[in-house]
């Protein structure tokens, strides 16, 4: 039992460690492309060694303590964001046979364990006591607690229409329809709150590099910082895999043809995801940054209202065709 | 509740991991001590003032009013799942609940608390 569990966690923390060190490539590579130019293209074939030596030089750097950053919390900042971008793979389902453990509450505890995250961005910006840390952390935990309303919304949009809160559920009743051509409004502003939420471009204001130098992370080198970076792409994946499960039918094909159904389901649930993770790299070629108070106002005057709205229709809706 | 142990040996692992990560550049690099690295960075300026300034109410409204609407999700749950069930008596409480909840959002909207200056 031991022994299976503990094969399970490793098949998705090491094959997620070396999804991230590829994304990270990928982004560059498809900014390059964009923006008409080549991208890390010299280490490797298409520059695969690339992220690998990225972080060889992340390791050998040295690891600096500020002498006025209270130590152990300093410390324990890099381990718990890394451990909470992590533990949400724990009810994630990653395959047709479903997650490492596939909670019955699995809808919830994967948003508990999101705004988990906040803690730790918190910690690192208070810890560090340097100010350019402090204003990157009040900003990014403003703006990570203001788009999470929205998104608790939306997942319970879509449970309620599956009825469950169980991931598995929620992949099975898309099994004649995908959840994302009844609410796709909603998955609009999901998409939104997800760039949001992962302080992408164009939300990407904690680390604005012209005023706060790095943000919240400004502190931190070597492994420390590389940690940050881990969490960064991972909760990337991760946003991307509860958006393909969501909105777009986990682990079915795309169509119920005997040749698309002939490949696993793992394979069309990581062509989906990595679609979800193209769009956020897209949207960051492609728009410039928001304005902090432009961010607040989307946020809490525009999406919150709006998505309450889809609730409530979508509740009525619902509710009717179950009272038939 | 058995369901659970698999995660808290993930929960387990996964600060194993961040702990070797971390501490594995701590003995890969020797540490040489210096002053001026040691000190908060603030652009090559001598750190001034206390790094613990007071701050924009705002991000403090910002955090009461996520605490609100965070309950009001959570409260959502149990109806999302069963409230079904309830007929139409437990959808009219619902819509009720949320009548008042965005009385009291419209409310905060015309005070001003979501302004940003």
């Amino acid at each position: 039992m031991i022994l299976y569990l503990l094969i399970m966690i490793l098949a998705t923390v090491v094959p997620l460690l070396l999804a991230v060190a590829f994304l990270t490539l990928v982004e560059r590579r498809v900014m390059g492309a964009m923006q008409r130019r080549q991208g890390p293209n010299a280490w490797g074939l298409f520059g695969v060694l690339q992220p690998f030596l990225d972080g060889l030089k992340l390791l050998l750097k040295e690891p600096i303590l500020p002498s006025s950053a209270d130590q152990p919390l300093f410390l324990w900042a890099p381990i718990l964001t890394f451990l909470t971008s992590q533990i949400a793979w724990a009810a994630l389902p990653t395959s047709t046979a479903g997650a490492v453990r596939d909670l019955n509450l699995g809808t919830m505890y994967v948003l508990a364990v999101g705004s988990l995250g906040v803690y730790g961005i918190l910690l690192r910006g208070w810890r560090s006591n340097s100010k350019y840390a402090f204003l990157g952390c009040c900003r990014s935990v403003a703006q990570m607690i203001s788009y999470e309303l929205p998104m608790g919304l939306i997942v319970l949009c879509a449970c309620m229409i599956a009825n469950s809160l169980n991931w598995s559920a929620l992949v099975e009743s898309q099994q004649n329809g995908i959840f994302l051509l009844p609410l796709w409004p909603l998955a609009l502003i999901w998409i939104i709150c997800c760039l949001a939420e992962l302080n992408r471009a164009p939300f990407d204001l904690p680390e604005a590099e012209a005023e706060l130098v790095a943000g919240y992370n400004v502190e931190y080198a070597s492994m420390g910082f590389a940690l940050f970076f881990i969490r960064e792409y991972r909760s990337m994946i991760m946003m991307a895999t509860v958006t393909r499960l969501l909105f777009l039918g986990g682990t079915a094909a795309p169509m119920n043809l005997f040749f698309l159904n002939w490949l696993p389901g793992s394979f069309w649930l990581r062509l989906k995801a990595t679609s979800v993770v193209f769009i956020y790299i897209w949207v960051r070629a492609t728009l410039p940054r928001y304005k902090y108070s432009d961010l607040m106002d989307l946020g809490w005057k525009r999406l919150l209202p709006l998505t309450l709205a889809g609730f409530v229709a979508n509740a009525v809706v619902v509710f009717n065709i179950q009272m038939l | 509740m058995t369901e659970y142990v698999g995660v808290l040996l993930y929960i387990a692992i996964a600060v194993g991991l961040g702990i070797v990560i971390l501490f594995r550049s701590y003995k890969v690099r020797p540490r040489r001590l210096d002053l001026e690295k040691a000190t908060a960075y603030e652009c090559g300026f001598e750190p001034f003032g206390e790094a613990r300034s007071p701050f924009d109410i705002g991000f403090y409204l910002v955090a009461i009013l996520f605490l609100i609407f965070d309950i009001e999700v959570a409260f959502l749950l149990p109806w999302v799942l069963g409230g079904i069930s309830t007929g139409s008596s437990g959808f009219f409480a619902f819509l009720l609940f949320l009548v008042v909840l965005t009385i009291g959002f419209v409310f905060e909207w015309q005070k001003g608390a979501l302004e940003w200056s």
